[in-house]
Formats: C-alpha cells, sequence, structure tokens
C-alpha cells in the first residue's frame, strides 16, 4: 500500500515541477505576498489611531504637544475641513483637530464620530490637554463602521465571483479542448469574450443586489443615494473585474498558474482597495498602485452613493475610470486570447 | 471533376521539429479522402493547418481555388476525435448552441433522425455512451450542413457494431456529394469509406491514390498463411514471414507455390489464403512492420 501511495507522491510532484509556468507562480506568489504585505503595512509600530489636524499652527502644536508625543498614533495635516470631516464620518480618520486662529470660533474645536470606539479613545487623550475644547459631532445621523465596511465585504464577494468564476472556466474549457472545437466554428474571440462576459455579469450583479437586500433587511445600514445609480457602479465595477480575469487567463491552459495570477491580483485588490480598512495615511505610492484596480474605484463610488447621497454628477470620475478599465481590458483580452494551448 | 481543396508545398516548421515537410495534394469535390500514417506522422498539424486551425510556415492551401481565408470555417464541418462539451447542456443544448454559430443551417429533424439522437435528446451530453457521443460529435459538425467534412479517428473506442452504425452513416453523408477528409488508424475504415488516400509518414506524403490502386501497385501478390509447425523443415522459395506460431508465404504465382507446398508433403488443413490489405501496404510503407523477414 505505502509503495503505491510513494508512487502516487511521485507521479503527483513529476506534474506539478515539470509544470514550469506552475511552478514559477506557486514560488513567486508567496515572495510578491510577502512583499506586498510588507510594504503596505510596514514597521513594527503601525499606528493604532489617525488624527488629522486642520492646518496647524505653531501655537496650536506648542498646546497638543502632550498627545503629538504619543506612540501609536499617526497624525497628518489636511488643508480641507470638510473633506476631513467626511473622513472622520466614513472611519477613515479618527479624530480631526481644528485649532488654527484663523477659522471661525465655531468651526474650531474637534470632530469625532460617536460610533467609532477609536475616536471614543482619542477624544479622551485630548480631553487630558484641554477638557475645554469644543466637540463636533461629524454629523446628525453618524456612519456606523458596518455602514462604511458591508459596501467593502458585498465588492469583496463580487471581485472574488468575477475573477475566479470566470477565470478558472476559460481555463478548463481551454484545457479540455472544448475552446478549440469552437474555433472550429465562425465564432470570433471577442464573441466568445463578451458572452462570457455578459453571463457573468448576469450572475455576480443579481448575486449581489440578493446580498444587498437582504443584508440592508437584516442589518439596516446606510443607503442615502439612488439605488438605480448604486447598480449602474456594480455594474460597471463587475464588468471591469471580469474582463480584468479573462485578460489575465487570456493565454493561460494550467489551473494552478491561473490560480497563481488571479491571486496575485485578488490579493492586493482585498487589501489596499479599502475593503476592510481605509489606506487613509498609508504611504502614497501604494494609495497610487490602489488606483489601479478596479475595486478602488467600484467602492469608492459606492460608498459615496451608499454614505453621502451622491449623485451621477459626483460619480462622473470613477464611472469614466471603471468604464476605460473594462474597454482595455477586453481589448488587450481578445488580442492575447489563445483558442487553445497548441 | 474539380479539386475543391488543393495543398501546395505545404510546410509547418516548431523550434525543434519539421512537421509537415512541404507536401502537395489535390483532394476533389464530393470525394471521401483518407489521410493515414503512424502517430507523428504529421496528419493532424496537416488536418488543422486545412481546417484554419494551425497558421503554415510557408505554402499554400486553396479551396475551390482561391486562398483559403476564415471564411472556410462557415463551410466546414469538424469532428475531432475527442472534445469535451459544455457541462449540464443537454444534446438538444448543444445542438442550439452549435447552429447559432452559423448562418446556414441544415434541416434539425433530418439532422436529428440521421444520426440516431432522438432517443436521448434531453440527455446530459457528458453521460451519453462512446457511440452516442460520437454520433452527436458529428451532427455538431453537420449541423450548417457543411461542403467539407472532417472526422478525426471518428471511430477510436468505439465497438465494433457502434463503428459499423458510424461507417452507414459516413456513407449516407457521402451520398449527399459532400466532400469528406478522414483521419483513422483503422485500414478497414478506410478501405470501406474513401474513394482516394494519403499515407503520410515523417511530415512526407509518402504514397497517394484510390485504395485498389495502391494494392496493386505495391503488391499483386497473395499470401499463404501455415502453422509454422506445419512446415517442418521446408523453406519456401518465395518471400516469407514467421509471425510467432504462423508464417505468411508471399507469392505471385499461387500455383507454383502451392505446388511447392503439396510436392514438399507440407499439411495444409490449415492453410489460408488471402489477398493484400491496406493494413499491409500501412506497414510496407511506415516501415512499422518489425517481424522477422528472412528470406527476399
Amino acid at each position: 500500500m505505502f509503495s503505491r501511495i510513494r508512487t502516487l507522491i511521485h507521479a503527483r510532484n513529476l506534474e506539478f515541477f515539470r509544470d514550469r509556468a506552475s511552478l514559477g507562480w506557486s514560488v513567486a506568489m508567496p515572495f510578491f505576498l510577502v512583499f506586498a504585505l510588507a510594504l503596505a503595512f510596514y514597521g513594527d509600530n503601525k499606528p493604532l489611531f489617525k488624527v488629522a489636524v486642520y492646518q496647524p499652527s505653531a501655537e496650536m502644536t506648542a498646546k497638543l504637544n502632550p498627545i503629538f508625543g504619543l506612540e501609536h498614533v499617526h497624525f497628518y495635516t489636511t488643508d480641507n475641513l470638510q473633506r476631513a470631516i467626511d473622513k472622520v464620518a466614513r472611519h477613515q480618520t479618527d479624530l480631526l483637530i481644528n485649532l488654527n486662529p484663523s477659522t471661525a470660533s465655531a468651526e474650531q474645536g474637534y470632530w469625532v464620530n460617536i460610533d467609532s470606539p477609536n475616536g471614543y479613545f482619542m477624544e479622551k487623550l485630548l480631553k487630558q490637554v484641554d477638557p475645554n475644547l469644543k466637540r463636533h459631532d461629524t454629523e446628525n445621523h453618524p456612519i456606523r463602521y458596518i455602514d462604511w465596511v458591508i459596501p467593502g465585504v458585498i465588492g469583496m464577494n463580487i471581485m472574488f465571483g468575477a475573477l475566479f468564476g470566470v477565470g478558472f472556466v476559460i481555463v478548463r474549457y481551454r484545457k479540455s479542448g472544448y475552446l478549440k472545437r469552437l474555433n472550429a466554428t465562425p465564432l470570433r474571440p471577442v464573441e466568445f469574450i463578451l458572452a462570457q462576459l455578459v453571463s457573468r455579469l448576469f450572475i455576480v450583479v443579481f448575486l449581489a443586489v440578493v446580498i444587498f437586500m437582504i443584508s440592508k433587511w437584516i442589518l439596516g445600514f446606510a443607503m442615502n443615494g439612488s439605488y438605480w445609480l448604486l447598480l449602474l457602479v456594480t455594474i460597471l465595477g463587475s464588468l471591469s473585474m471580469i474582463a480584468m480575469s479573462l485578460m489575465v487567463t487570456a493565454r493561460v491552459s494550467s489551473e494552478e498558474l491561473a490560480g497563481g495570477l488571479l491571486n496575485m491580483v485578488s490579493w492586493p485588490m482585498m487589501l489596499l482597495s479599502g475593503v476592510w480598512f481605509s489606506l487613509e495615511g498609508a504611504y502614497p505610492p501604494l494609495k497610487y498602485l490602489a488606483q489601479l484596480f478596479p475595486l478602488t474605484h467600484m467602492l469608492d463610488a459606492v460608498r459615496a452613493i451608499t454614505i453621502d447621497g451622491a449623485g451621477l454628477a459626483d460619480l462622473t470620475q470613477p464611472i469614466l475610470v471603471l468604464s476605460l478599465m473594462t474597454l482595455v481590458f477586453i481589448v488587450i483580452g481578445a488580442y492575447a486570447f489563445k483558442w487553445s494551448d497548441d | 471533376m474539380t479539386a475543391i481543396i488543393e495543398v501546395k508545398a505545404l510546410r509547418k516548421e516548431y523550434p525543434k521539429l519539421i512537421a509537415v515537410d512541404g507536401i502537395d495534394f489535390a483532394i476533389e469535390k464530393g470525394c471521401c479522402f483518407g489521410l493515414l500514417g503512424p502517430n507523428g506522422a504529421g496528419k493532424s498539424t496537416t488536418i488543422e493547418m486545412i481546417e484554419g486551425l494551425k497558421k503554415p510556415t510557408s505554402g499554400e492551401i486553396l479551396f475551390n481555388g482561391v486562398p483559403m481565408n476564415s471564411d472556410f470555417k462557415k463551410v466546414a464541418g469538424i469532428q475531432f476525435q475527442s472534445t469535451a462539451l459544455q457541462d449540464f447542456l443537454s444534446v438538444s443544448d448543444n445542438l442550439t448552441l452549435f447552429r447559432s454559430f452559423y448562418d446556414r443551417h441544415a434541416d434539425l429533424q433530418d439532422l436529428i433522425a440521421d444520426c440516431d439522437l432522438s432517443s436521448f435528446l434531453e440527455q446530459d451530453a457528458s453521460k451519453l455512451s462512446g457511440g452516442q457521443r460520437q454520433r452527436l460529435l458529428l451532427a455538431l459538425a453537420l449541423v450548417h450542413d457543411p461542403e467539407v467534412i472532417f472526422l478525426d479517428e471518428p471511430t477510436t473506442g468505439l465497438d465494433p457494431n457502434a463503428r459499423r452504425q458510424f461507417w452507414a452513416l459516413i456513407q449516407k453523408i457521402k451520398a449527399g456529394n459532400k466532400t469528406i477528409i478522414l483521419t483513422t488508424h483503422y485500414m478497414e475504415e478506410a478501405y470501406l469509406l474513401c474513394d482516394e488516400i494519403a499515407i503520410m509518414a515523417k511530415g512526407k506524403l509518402i504514397a497517394r491514390g484510390t485504395p485498389d490502386t495502391l494494392l496493386a501497385q505495391h503488391f499483386g501478390d497473395n499470401i499463404l498463411e501455415l502453422p509454422t509447425a506445419a512446415l517442418g523443415a521446408y523453406q519456401p522459395k518465395e518471400t516469407h514471414f514467421h509471425k510467432g506460431e504462423k508464417t505468411e508465404i508471399y507469392t505471385k504465382d499461387m500455383n507454383q507455390a502451392l505446388r511447392g507446398l503439396i510436392d514438399s508433403g507440407i499439411d495444409l488443413t490449415h492453410l489460408k489464403i488471402r489477398s493484400r490489405t491496406l493494413d499491409d501496404l500501412f506497414l510496407e510503407l511506415t516501415n512499422k512492420d518489425t517481424e522477422e523477414k528472412v528470406h527476399v
């Protein structure tokens, strides 16, 4: 019995090690993840709190010196007060301080989201320095973490459905010779790709809508904008990620290689697109990298609709970016597409 | 007769291999053309270049006298030896899907009847028997009433009964004046179905003609088959091969060979006489005969 098992292990090892493309990715992928994560979360003392300071002055710095010297708190300056308030409301920043004497006295003080545990602790610390500082709540109806994170979770679900639901199917079709049979018909690559795109789009969007509606009904998270606009952004985001999957697997005929490639795309997207946490205060290169991912633009737009009630005019940029990404991915995918691995 | 397909100086090179080495042939309209050869001879590469699935390194392929282009796929029906189909689609779903790829359509009811698909039309295609599956694959190749039909080892793996049913089906298609290009390892199949055959080896075309013409050109003799033990010490003058317990004697003069056996007192109880077949021709031409040749 052990002899048979040993022979089977050997055969499987040969299969794995002789598939150089898969082997390469199996080795490269962990390295990539290790270095990408190390870059994203570099340093032993990752800040526990993020505090924005509006136009700091020398006087203010002196006043707040006791808390500015605290470890594990990341202070950053901002020149846009309203934007900074929005970030506190969205749990992207724990506290906002404005002690600039040049601003109106009504705008001085600090902003905190009453639903934020981190904000609660930073507020306690700030009060130790000056108990008379004026407190501003972020808005009339504070945004809970769940309001911020649920769109991210649904977006992540769309991402996995789009990337793996299409990529692996294409690779399986190619490996089994089904694509070769289709190539013997007048069907063109772009027709095949569009058919896969639309089919998967329907499934992914349908599931996202069902999950959204049930979650909203049970959890009652914020939805301050237009449902139709939300559907449009969801469709565009899904389309771009399906097209991305088609592009990535346009020439691949090994499931292991496809898995490596799709992981290489999905993991950075999951970490950097703001699914679970904001990249506020992260290294600027990471923020630029995140802009290359369709999920980043989709989540920004979805949160703008659900949390801020943004309209079509406010979302011109993400809509254009997602449309352009979809187009580019489809064109590259159709150009690079191979029916068979011959 | 006019050539529907002409292949001129066709060549396909890979980095370390010349798969097809400058071959020429023409196929007449309405002909069943058999392309035979051992594994690795280059016949699949040749067929796939004609089908438009692979690009030739050099050479030319003409369809109805003009260079072949992507439109050829509209009039070509292709059955690969084994093709995976989409999971969870029935026979009927597959027919509908493949019909949608073409502007021209064969009559679906006739096709279902001809390929004998009616009894399992709603069955999952992945659960069909070998014979049923091959009939479905043939039907998929015929959904658009093609002018040229490529059949790549269509009966490999089928039991003798299913194979004969399939032959009958191909003969029915032939009767409709369709041009068929067949690759097969079964010489009996090639002899039965093909009007013309070409044999390839090492990327080159080594023989071409009707099966009977080729047999006459290369042999013109008959074979006497006897148990080796019955021959004893007798050494026939004619070419002969020992094939285990049997010995085959090849002769153009049957009377003389028989007389030699009778005069030597050989027991002829188990004597068998047979004509040359395409199997013999194939082995002769492709040097696949590994049996011991003792006398020429």
